[in-house]
């Protein structure tokens, strides 16, 4: 099969200025993905399916990734000449800066006419806050309308032009999106026989909390 | 003025089956009726993940429930006896069960077959997994392991008949259904925007007292 750069290029051959990088993977999968903008992303993925020598026919595995805000320190060293003719001085200066964050959606492609695979697409969302909307592929592989719907449910991307798009896990009205990172999930009472840490405060502050009832008095066996 | 004569002392068992030999059988109500509805113990129809396929395993023909007069799974809440929660009880599945335990009449036993079913097992820790059924409605026998073995549904349902008919009509130690200010109805709790609404039934449940001292 092709590699992602040759991939690469017959897009950009068949749609040009479509946005279209390759993602290298440094480990020793050495699987790469193609980044894809969302303005153009459908078309991408069309073209994908129908070439003949590409046939990518089936979508097999949809999810998500939550890239929160991270702060990068960056070191660069500034050497200042010594006026008295010595040797420069180097001071190190260090730049702290925040890369926004995103949430990514993954779509791992195979083709059943031609049996080879995979292609793994990325599509990334410009925020993790109020920009959360990407193009919905539903329209080009079938198969992706309930995964689809599970990323949306449990990461809280909204696919545009999906045909359903409702919450598939978790209940309507549920207000969070449980499989980000900043999830704070709900206060339950975990029973642990002995207790320590974070679990024996937890439950001090429920037992502290509850009523003298019935069951209060009645160690569980 | 007399004393009044102590109480005749019961019939001890021994004195039963003395008469027993001479073809005499002396039983009472309570006796009859308890025996009669510990060998029926009708389940309902109703599984949740895999400790369902040990259920149903000892529903056919090497471990033979209907040994024990409980073959007759009913698919409605309506005529079944038994609720066997067999399996995870996710956050969004939990109403469902509430409801149906609502709608089994009296009198009713339930069964928490499982780790999950008993305290969410290995999900214990997740945000969507109800840590243990008995939050929202009243445990008669909790069944250990994952999943417990077919014999072990069984040995909770013959501690089910030993219960059962150990059971006395009247009186405090009648059971709920003989008692007029029992509730047989549990609150269903409600979907809410982070959590079920209310996450636990206070009058059922509370936070048990663990084996580390607390506030240490």
């Amino acid at each position: 099969m092709e590699t992602p750069e040759e991939i690469r290029d017959r897009v950009l051959a068949r749609l040009p200025g479509a946005a279209v990088a390759v993602v290298a993977n440094p480990g020793p999968a050495a699987q790469h993905s193609l980044l894809l903008g969302p303005a153009d992303a459908r078309a991408v993925a069309a073209f994908l399916r129908d070439d003949p020598s590409l046939r990518l026919d089936y979508c097999s595995n949809v999810t998500g990734v939550d890239w929160p805000d991270k702060e990068v320190v960056e070191t660069t060293k500034v050497s200042t000449p010594d006026p008295a003719g010595g040797p420069p001085r180097v001071t190190e200066a260090k730049t702290r800066r925040i890369q926004p964050g995103c949430l990514e959606v993954v779509y791992h492609l195979y083709s059943m006419a031609l049996k080879h695979g995979p292609v793994v697409l990325r599509l990334r969302t410009a925020n993790r806050s109020d920009q959360v909307e990407l193009p919905s592929l539903t329209p080009v592989w079938r198969s992706c309308e309930f995964q689809e719907r599970e990323v949306f449910d449990l990461f809280g991307v909204v696919f545009s032009g999906h045909p359903d798009l409702r919450r598939i896990l978790m209940w309507d009205g549920f207000a969070d999106h449980p499989m980000r990172r900043d999830y704070v999930e709900p206060d339950d009472y975990e029973w642990e026989p002995t207790p320590h840490g974070d679990v024996l405060a937890k439950a001090t502050r429920h037992r502290a909390a509850a009523p003298a009832g019935p069951g209060a008095t009645e160690a569980r066996p | 003025m007399t004393e009044p004569a102590p109480p005749s002392p019961p019939v001890t068992d021994d004195e039963r089956a003395e008469l027993r030999r001479h073809g005499i059988l002396l039983t009472s109500i309570e006796e009859l009726y308890n025996w009669g509805r510990s060998n029926s113990v009708w389940p309902l129809q109703f599984g949740l993940a895999c400790c369902a396929i040990e259920m149903i395993a000892a529903s056919m023909a090497r471990f033979d429930i209907a040994r024990f007069g409980s073959e007759v799974f009913r698919p409605s809440p309506r005529q079944a006896d038994l609720l066997i929660v067999s399996g995870t009880v996710t956050k969004k599945m939990a109403p469902q069960v509430v409801r149906l335990w609502n709608q089994m009449p009296e009198p009713k036993y339930c069964f928490a077959m499982g780790a999950c079913a008993i305290s969410g097992g290995p999900f214990k820790q997740g945000y969507n997994v109800l840590k243990g059924i008995d939050r929202y409605i009243p445990v008669d026998i909790y069944i250990p392991g994952c999943p417990p073995r077919p014999e072990a549904l069984l040995h909770a349902l013959i501690t089910l008949q030993e219960k059962i008919r150990g059971q006395s009509l009247s009186g405090r130690a009648a059971p709920r259904f003989l008692q007029p200010d029992a509730a047989c109805a549990y609150p269903v709790p409600e979907f809410g925007a982070h959590d079920l609404e209310p996450p636990r039934n206070p009058e059922v449940w509370q936070p048990p007292a663990t084996a580390r001292k607390e506030g240490a």
